[in-house]
């Protein structure tokens, strides 16, 4: 059967130095996993562009989204090959532009051409023209624009070929995961949490999630709705463990001996703490929150100081400061925004109090919360942890 | 899922088994009876009863018997027609109803407490021109006759009123209702058509006496298929198609039959009216009992709807014994529902609330109820299979669950 090419060009991995080969062999690695679900499909590197190559029974549109969405990957191209002979190539651009002209009815055309292998006989400008004459030739309706042509066609003449080809679709860029340690995210269900999970995968961060609830006071269906979260996170990170804990018995402990006002900053105390015991089991090394300066009480300055007081950990917060609005728009881009926005309370509107407190002082968060006997109530928190495991759907 | 049990079948706990389900006016479990009749007819009687063949013949003959069944839960010579649901069975008799009238009149009369069918329905009606009025009722959910009779006048074309209202289970005056559209109708000469809503009460409360002229029912709420409703039409009406086609069900409703489904609610019928009235009698007692245990044994629980219970259209304004609808005072509906859940109870919250906005139900509203008695509104909603033992096992749990809430509040 008959392959497509498609060209995959990496972001960043092509600036490191001594530590090219490791992100590169990552980088194969995770591509060859996003095209492992078609038969025979294959990926290599060759002079420092990534070739991968699928039956051509395959939408070129599907696979093209698959790589796009590997962290590390720049763009992607589908591509057609051609011999190293300036004839064979206007042939096969020429039979390119046709379909083109078939399928989306372009007018104009502008040809780049580009000499990578120095020994090629023809300079890199004289490429252009010359495909250009052959196109013109053989393609009647088509003209040329140089400053705003419908299609520009790039001609890539390399050592071991050329390469001929139009689209550069955007990937997300960042670095191949798996190459940035690990992390464990605290998603709650909301609109920022799965974000914030996404940019640091997108840094190259394997990610373990960690989903706190109340039911009965929650629904079971919230759950549910994290783990259509994870389902979206996944389709970009593969599988995603989710660690479920109910927090109520502490919510239930914290109402019963604490101040109203400072409900919501200690349920997020012990938030942090169990967090922190189960990426510690689970070899994470850092946790990861959605939090946004200043976006509710318990995310303001002050608060964030006393929450982040109670673990040894790095915190990472991606989003710290960035505005809910483009915060909202990245979610959309990723996909999760239109889950993230139905309607189920989470945990931590539980027991919302009317008027948080929003410049807590630690040493008076600590006295409130030496009513409560904190280890045990988290060994018992951790210890009754559920594991969900979610594969990309 | 959370802390659910990973087998819901009849593991026994001495008498009692494990599943306490209390919300059959939602849905209900099918009858055996009827999951093997229409596998069997799904398996191997499967013709279409167009169909010239014997095959098609056979088909033909279940649908002859389950129309037969049908027309005899009801009164007198009418006619039914076999629907997708009752929500289909609402929407033709009304949208069919003004279809033909709107020469005639131009206004609709129904309830502020109807089902979403009707009510979304008669919205549409609106958009199209129509003039609906929406008929208050009083604390009990129940419509004051009297209303009815200041509200028509001769540019009325329908009154739809349902029998037995979904969320507080109030009979509602449906025969007076009738009465006075008749004598209405007689004395000024106009042709109101009176429809009623009665998918909570068939099956529940004998309809074979009411001689309305539209009736909707549905076979899931009486141990028959989802997916499965009826339209009973009284003799010499006659109402334009609402699904054209091929012309099945007399015309009215074209689309090849659901056979299985068909046969299935004819042997539901026929199974749940069987003695309708001792029947209702026992759930009566069960439902009795889980009042007087909940209010006895718990403080601060209001009663929405009326009290005493009523066994047939006669008994308007009393309560069908299959529903009984709790305030809990200071709790949350839908976290004792979850509460409940763990312990294997299933019920209903009396708002389909969700959180982050006022979802509040428009019943419990047009009761003139406050934002908090909604909020902890609780429906219990009984069948034929519940028994006294599992009430003192409810009793014990809500008691529980909404003792564990009350310690503990949610500040709002």
């Amino acid at each position: 059967m008959k392959k497509n090419l498609y060209i995959v060009r990496c972001g960043e991995v092509a600036l490191k130095g001594m530590n090219r080969p490791y992100f590169e062999r990552i980088l194969l690695e995770r591509v060859k996993n996003a095209i492992s679900c078609y038969e025979n499909a294959e990926a290599c590197w060759k002079n420092g562009l990534m070739l991968v190559r699928v039956e051509d029974s395959i939408p070129m549109k599907e696979v093209v989204k698959r790589c796009s969405k590997v962290f590390g990957v720049a763009s992607v191209s589908p591509a057609v090959e051609a011999p190293k002979d300036i004839d064979a190539i206007g042939k096969v651009a020429s039979d390119f532009m046709m379909k083109l002209i078939e399928e989306e009815g372009i007018k104009t055309f502008k040809v780049k051409g580009k000499r990578a292998d120095k020994n090629f006989p023809i300079q890199s400008p004289e490429i252009g023209k010359i495909v250009g004459a052959i196109i013109l030739k053989t393609c009647k309706v088509l003209s040329v624009d140089v400053h705003n042509p419908d299609c520009e066609l790039f001609v890539d003449v390399r050592h071991e070929g050329t390469y001929i080809f139009r689209d550069k679709i955007k990937g997300f860029g960042g670095l191949p995961l798996g190459t940035n340690g690990r992390g464990m995210i605290l998603m709650s269900g909301g609109i920022d949490s799965p974000v914030a999970a996404f940019m640091m995968a997108k840094r190259g961060m394997t990610i373990e999630a960690v989903h706190f609830h109340s039911y009965p006071y929650t629904s079971p269906r919230a759950q549910k709705k994290v783990e259509d979260l994870c389902a979206v996170l996944a389709g970009y990170m593969g599988t995603i463990k989710m660690h479920c804990i109910n927090l109520l018995p502490i919510q239930e402990q914290i109402v019963q001996n604490c101040p109203e006002d400072e409900t919501t900053l200690l349920v997020r105390r012990f938030m942090m703490r169990i967090a922190e015991q189960i990426a510690i089991k689970n070899n994470n090394m850092m946790l990861i929150t959605g939090e946004d300066l200043g976006q509710v009480a318990s995310q303001t300055a002050e608060a964030l100081v006393v929450t982040d007081a109670v673990v040894k950990m790095p915190v990472m917060r991606p989003l710290i400061a960035m505005d809910k609005v483009d915060i909202m728009e990245k979610a959309q881009e990723i996909g999760t925004y239109e889950i993230s926005i139905q309607p189920y309370e989470d945990c931590c509107t539980v027991f919302l109090p009317k008027h948080p407190c929003t410049k807590p002082k630690l040493e008076n968060i600590e006295r409130s919360e030496s009513a409560l006997d904190v280890q045990t109530l988290v060994d018992a928190a951790v210890a009754s942890e559920e594991i969900v495991v979610i594969k990309p759907r | 899922m959370i802390g659910l049990p990973s087998q819901w079948g009849a593991i026994s706990i001495g008498a009692l088994k494990m599943m306490v389900y209390l919300d059959n006016s939602a849905t209900t479990r099918q009858y055996d009876e009827v999951t093997e009749l229409m596998y069997k007819i799904a398996k191997e009687d499967f013709g279409n009863p167009s169909s010239l063949h014997s095959l098609g013949f056979e088909a033909g003959n279940y649908l002859f018997e389950a129309r037969q069944t049908m027309e005899d839960c009801f009164y007198g010579n009418g006619s039914v027609i076999f629907t997708s649901s009752g929500t289909e069975a609402d929407n033709m008799a009304l949208v069919s109803t003004c279809r033909k009238m709107r020469r005639r009149g131009n206004k609709i009369i129904t309830t502020k407490v109807e089902h979403p069918a009707i009510l979304e329905t008669c919205k549409r009606l609106q958009e199209d021109g129509f003039n609906v009025e929406y008929l208050d009722v009083d604390v009990d959910g129940y419509l004051e006759p009297q209303l009815l009779k200041a509200a028509l006048d001769k540019d009325t074309i329908l009154v739809s009123i349902m029998t037995v209202n979904n969320e507080v289970g109030t009979i509602e005056p449906v025969l007076p209702a009738y009465r006075t559209v008749q004598e209405f109708n007689k004395a000024n000469g106009t042709n109101i058509i009176f429809h009623t809503d009665a998918v909570q009460a068939f099956g529940k409360i004998a309809m074979d006496d009411a001689p309305f002229d539209l009736i909707s029912a549905s076979a899931h709420k009486i141990h028959g298929p989802k997916g499965m409703g009826v339209l009973y039409m009284r003799k010499d009406l006659k109402l334009p198609a609402f699904i054209t086609g091929g012309g099945q069900e007399s015309g009215y409703r074209s689309s090849t039959e659901n056979v299985p489904g068909i046969a299935g609610f004819g042997l539901a019928a026929k199974m749940a009216t069987a003695d309708l009235y001792n029947k209702m009698n026992r759930i009566g007692e069960v439902n009795e009992y889980l009042l007087r245990g909940l209010t006895s044994e718990i403080s601060d629980v209001l009663v929405n709807g009326p009290e005493e219970l009523g066994y047939t259209l006669y008994d308007h304004g009393k309560r069908c014994p299959s529903v009984l609808n709790l305030s809990f005072m200071g709790t949350r509906g839908e976290v004792l529902l979850h509460t409940l859940e763990q312990d294997k109870i299933l019920v209903s919250t009396g708002s389909a609330c969700a959180s982050h906005k006022t979802g509040d139900s428009h019943v419990l509203q047009a009761m003139s109820m406050s934002h908090k008695e909604i909020e902890g509104a609780i429906r219990f909603s009984l069948s034929e299979f519940n028994t006294i033992e599992e009430m003192d096992y409810v009793i014990d749990r809500v008691k529980k669950a909404v003792e564990r809430f009350r310690k503990l509040g949610s500040f709002r």
